[in-house]
């Protein structure tokens, strides 16, 4: 690629119409917080430069800005060109330390860091803590999540796949932590689904 | 009985020296008859030049008001308040073109979530018609152009200062709560500090004190409004200075519900389905307001009713505080509230 392909591909992709789209995206990205395992449509409205896809484009447009360090998982980090984009588009520092960032971005779960080593907030300021924005393929992954809590009716379940070596596991260590922890959303083409450090995680009921 | 016992004043623990917002007053502002006009389809323009539901936004302003960097911080403190029930979430609010104390808070929260696609509603005290919901309707038709309503079940968005509506909302509503304390535990302690490690360390011993001395002096727990709650069993928080008898509620309820305190700078938020629960003793539950007679406009019982000065000679009536309900009732329309 040369120079000036690269630099279009930076310059362009942001939102046709910056303010009624990221509206549109946080009402997305609201209701599915609100409601865990809630799978909610999201339409990417964005042409960010690959790995990065056009969900986690459009969420990091909605909510990164020069004050939220963004941390980027290892095959997002390998492209310059998503930084760049990243940069452009949001102003927002890039940072190598997990447990220095408002938002990490990763499209490759199976090899994030543990959920531990991200910012889990203090006991004081559990909100000062990393949200992660996680690509995935599919939402009918064979492994079935049972989910209970705030924003849950009774229960509900939710199969995202791939998801990080043993899960399970860490989202309990995660909810345990409460009201520290950390807050996941993940993404796959035209979806968005949540699990906030609120919900309890059981594989139970499978 | 009926009580409405606004001889026992809330204690000062509840801001009733501080926060003028917090004491319960019978509404003075309202028509000595108490009749309120039939519901405006379109709410009038309050603000000077144009505005009022007109369908076109303001283009001086960026959509609703607040600058795109603004609404990011705020967005995101609202996604941090529901990922945290009940946890106050620090935000870096900014000056309304209103005073505080006028729901600059629950403002910013609207003007952070609204989109052009949404009917908003705006309450104050249970009505549509009073000075802040009239005016707060008009900001937002002005500065965002979004379609108004008084219908609760045709809004998407209900902003209100002091009421929960008595029609039972619904998963495709968000209610945003106009908030002048945020701290439950701050007229028991002032410093930031000291609550701030409370809520960490999960220690409420004198919020429970403080309702148990309540007992010993008054024989019942005589907080009325800004009853505090416990929410998903974790934090203690300040519902705003809605009636007691609203708290029911919030309990597990099907819409999302958030807090805004503007000069106090905290966003808070009690997501969907959530345990929201009132703190009381064993042996002394949790009551809400009980009204013997019905609604003197339509008829109403078992909603929350405003108690109105009709003459100077004693004279009182008691209505609806709820007047988007009092009017679909008088209208002959049935309602499950």
């Amino acid at each position: 690629m040369n120079t000036h392909a690269m630099k279009s591909a930076t310059l362009s992709g942001g939102f046709a119409e910056p303010v009624f789209d990221a509206q549109g995206v946080f009402r997305a990205v609201m209701d599915a917080m609100a409601r865990p395992g809630k799978v909610v449509e999201l339409s990417g409205k964005t042409a960010p430069p690959a790995p990065l896809t056009p969900e986690a484009g459009a969420i990091a447009l909605t909510l990164f800005d020069h004050e939220t360090p963004v941390w980027l998982g290892q095959k997002l980090a390998v492209s310059p060109a998503v930084a760049d984009w990243l940069r452009f588009h949001t102003g927002c520092p890039i940072v190598t330390e997990p447990d220095e960032a408002a938002f990490a971005l990763a499209s490759d779960a199976a090899q994030m860091p543990v959920l531990t080593a991200f910012a889990k907030g203090s006991a004081d300021y559990p909100d000062r803590s990393t949200t992660l924005i996680v690509a995935i393929d599919t939402f009918d992954g064979p492994e079935m999540l049972t989910l209970k809590g705030p924003g849950i009716r009774d229960t509900t379940h939710l199969s995202p796949h791939p998801l990080p070596i043993g899960f399970i596991d860490q989202a309990a260590a995660n909810h345990a932590l409460f009201p520290r922890g950390v807050d996941m959303l993940f993404v796959t083409a035209g979806k968005l689904a949540a699990l906030p450090r609120s919900t309890r995680i059981t594989t139970q009921g499978a | 009985m009926t009580e409405r016992d606004t001889s026992s004043l809330p204690s000062p623990s509840w801001g009733g020296a501080g926060g003028g917002a917090r004491s319960e007053r019978p509404r003075a502002e309202r028509k000595g008859d108490a009749v309120r006009p039939a519901a405006p389809t379109a709410p009038s323009p309050t603000l000077p030049h144009e505005g009022g539901g007109s369908g076109h936004a303001d283009t001086a302003y960026n959509f609703a008001y607040l600058d795109e960097q603004t609404k990011r911080m705020i967005r995101r403190a609202i996604l941090k308040g529901i990922a945290i029930p009940g946890y106050q979430v620090p935000f870096a609010s900014r000056e309304m073109p209103m005073p505080y104390g006028w729901g600059t808070g629950g403002v910013q929260v609207t003007a952070a979530i609204l989109g052009p696609d949404d009917t908003l509603k705006v309450i104050d005290q249970g009505s549509d018609d009073t000075t802040n919901a009239v005016a707060i309707r008009g900001f937002f038709a002005r500065t965002a152009g979004v379609t108004t309503t008084t219908s609760t079940q045709d809004a998407t968005v209900i902003q209100t200062r002091h009421r929960i509506p008595e029609r039972t909302l619904t998963e495709n509503q968000v209610l945003v709560f106009q908030v002048p304390i945020p701290e439950p535990l701050r007229f028991l302690e002032p410093r930031e500090t000291e609550t701030r490690k409370m809520h960490a360390l999960e220690e409420y011993g004198i919020m429970h004190v403080k309702l148990y001395e309540d007992i010993a002096r008054h024989g019942h727990i005589a907080t009325t409004y800004a009853y505090p709650v416990l929410v998903d069993g974790r934090y203690v928080m300040d519902p705003s200075p809605i009636p007691k008898f609203d708290n029911p509620k919030m309990n597990r309820s099907d819409a999302l519900m958030l807090f805004g305190a503007g000069r106090e700078q905290r966003i808070y938020a009690i997501p969907p389905h959530t345990d929201v629960k009132s703190l009381d003793f064993e042996d002394h539950p949790f009551e809400v307001q009980r009204f013997e007679e019905p609604c003197a406009l339509c008829g109403s019982t078992g909603v929350y009713l405003d108690e109105i000065v009709t003459d100077d000679k004693g004279g009182r009536m008691f209505v609806c505080s709820d007047s988007d309900l009092c009017e679909e009732q008088r209208a002959g329309q049935p309602v499950d509230a």
